[in-house]
């Protein structure tokens, strides 16, 4: 068990979301940065994809009921807790975790992973709707979530199957893959089925323009504020399926960057699609930080996915060899 | 009726999007769902994992693929669908589903009632009679979980959008604008006039078939009073 004394600024359950019902208008929703919460899983020995806590730029303070291996990954957040490892946390131990240093979020995975009830085969928590995750919400102090039956002997075992341990730690670590680089952060993005229903100085502006993350920001969509995106082409659209990543431009004229809890249909003028790839990157992003987007094609997205794919494989493989696999 | 794509365009680079129609015609919208079935029955049993979910929208399908899958998106999309339409579509079971909602049309619920009367010219207790009166086809699922945009409204109710949503519309609120119906799934913002609310819950995560309506589904609506609707709120 672990007991919350002090939430943070947005602490949820998620998983790799749930898949397969967006013809019900629900969407996949899970980590918004999902190589993140793959690589904290699999570092306290669980699938990528088990439930674990996403902590949003500023952290909570938990405690342990008992022995407890975990692992933090993604975001660099003050407070001095050891990153990229796994960490066998003691019983009875407090675990403070202060504010974003570096990237946005950050994922806290246990052995066995987080032992919520799955809502539609996930234990995400899917905000809008309050359901999945913990009572379908972000966690409050006072919240005891529950772990695995057998988390303490499962943690124990784990941690003394990893190779070259110092102390309750191992003396090595994995490199984060999706925190953002020097701002403006540059992110690959395609045109979009609307790019030419806007005029040449908005098409311009999309990929000149270095955007600001608004602060009306959420796990829904991120604001961009920048130039404002004017249409040449007024013609009605009629609404269709949108995805992750999708750039949509509503009648403000300021755009809206899709994240993991986006709507599975719209109707506004879509100006571009952001590359699967880098949508990790973009969830490292706070409000106020800055953005720019290179135009790419759909062959290089795809390319960028698979060379994705390519580096954090070996990083997945080598966690498994620490354990003796 | 057999309809050949007007384009297979990406989605992101993940999911396809196969176009049929750029405007809204009820034969093709049934044909879209017709064909999301058929491709849902083909990936299954071709074994296609990767392909995680299926979107059938106003006016085509949308394909969406695991991140992780290494095929060609768009060229597994086309071999699909186009497959499918050559075979021949079977016709869709779900069209013969017919959902029953019962409404009251009364105060509190019909928070829009009096302002659609003035707009329309048509009286509330006429409102209440001309929207239950017709029968309603969900065109497309979206915008919120179990959301269902339904078409056949009766042409005298219709009414544009609100010029300012409400920041939150109540669950189950019946809400009409242009042609269409919608029944509001939880409290969410929103911009379509309120005429009623239903007491049923349109969507819930929990139960075996988590939304009230899927798309193809016929559609009722059952004027009830508001001692009705307080036993049916009971109940659910």
């Amino acid at each position: 068990m672990i007991e919350v004394f002090r939430a943070g600024l947005l602490t949820t359950v998620q998983d790799h979301g749930r898949h397969g019902h967006q013809h019900i208008g629900l969407c996949p929703g899970g980590a918004m940065d999902p190589v993140a919460l793959t690589l904290a899983n699999v570092l306290v020995g669980n699938d990528g994809g088990e439930a674990a806590l996403e902590i949003t730029i500023l952290g909570p303070e938990l405690a342990f009921a008992h022995d407890t291996l975990v692992a933090l990954c993604g975001a660099d957040f003050a407070g001095g807790f050891p990153r990229n490892r796994p960490v066998l946390v003691a019983a009875g131990a407090r675990l403070s975790i202060g504010r974003a240093q570096r990237g946005a979020r950050a994922y806290l995975a246990v052995a066995g992973g987080l032992a919520v009830e799955p809502v539609l085969g996930s234990r995400a928590t899917y905000l809008p709707g309050r359901f999945g995750g913990f009572l379908g919400r972000a966690l409050r102090r006072g919240d005891r979530l529950p772990l695995r039956e057998n988390a303490a002997a499962l943690s124990r075992e784990r941690f003394l199957k990893l190779r070259k341990p110092r102390g309750r730690s191992v003396r090595w670590h994995v490199a984060p893959f999706t925190l953002p680089e020097h701002e403006p952060v540059t992110l690959h993005a395609m045109e979009g089925p609307h790019y030419a229903m806007f005029d040449a100085a908005s098409q311009h502006a999309f990929f000149d323009a270095v955007w600001k993350i608004a602060p009306e920001s959420n796990r829904m969509g991120f604001r961009l504020a920048g130039p404002a995106l004017v249409r040449s082409d007024p013609g009605e659209i009629l609404s269709g399926p949108i995805c992750l990543g999708t750039v949509q431009v509503p009648a403000s004229g300021v755009p809206i960057a899709l994240m993991a809890d986006h709507q599975t249909t719209g109707g506004y003028p879509r100006i571009a699609e952001i590359a699967t790839a880098d949508v990790p990157r973009l969830a490292q992003m706070a409000p106020g930080g800055r953005l720019r987007f290179a135009r790419c094609d759909l062959k290089t997205a795809v390319e960028l996915r698979r060379d994705q794919r390519a580096r954090v494989a070996p990083a997945l493989r080598a966690i498994g060899w620490e354990y003796g696999n | 009726m057999k309809l050949k794509p007007l384009a297979i365009v990406p989605l992101g680079d993940c999911a396809a999007y196969v176009e049929f129609s750029r405007t809204l015609e009820p034969e093709v919208n049934a044909f879209v769902q017709r064909l999301g079935l058929a491709v849902e029955a083909a990936a299954k049993k071709g074994g296609l994992a990767a392909l995680r979910d299926l979107v059938p929208a106003f006016g085509g399908l949308a394909l969406h693929f695991d991140p992780d899958f290494e095929g060609d998106v768009l060229g597994t999309a086309r071999a699909l669908v186009e497959g499918c339409i050559k075979a021949g579509l079977p016709e869709a079971k779900r069209a013969e589903r017919l959902v029953e909602v019962p409404v009251c049309y009364e105060a509190p619920f019909a928070l829009d009632a009096e302002e659609v009367s003035q707009r329309t010219k048509v009286s509330a207790d006429k409102i209440a009679a001309l929207h239950s009166a017709a029968e309603y086809r969900v065109l497309m699922m979206g915008f919120a979980p179990g959301h269902a945009y339904m078409g056949g409204l009766e042409r005298k109710l219709s009414i544009p959008r609100r010029a300012n949503p409400r920041a939150e519309v109540p669950a189950g609120s019946v809400a009409i604008a242009n042609d269409q119906t919608v029944v509001y799934p939880y409290a969410i913002s929103g911009g379509w006039s309120v005429i009623g609310r239903t007491p049923l819950a349109v969507f819930d995560a929990t139960r075996e078939a988590p939304s009230l309506f899927l798309a193809g589904d016929r559609v009722r609506f059952r004027p009830i009073g508001p001692d009705e609707f307080a036993r049916l709120a009971e109940g659910k």
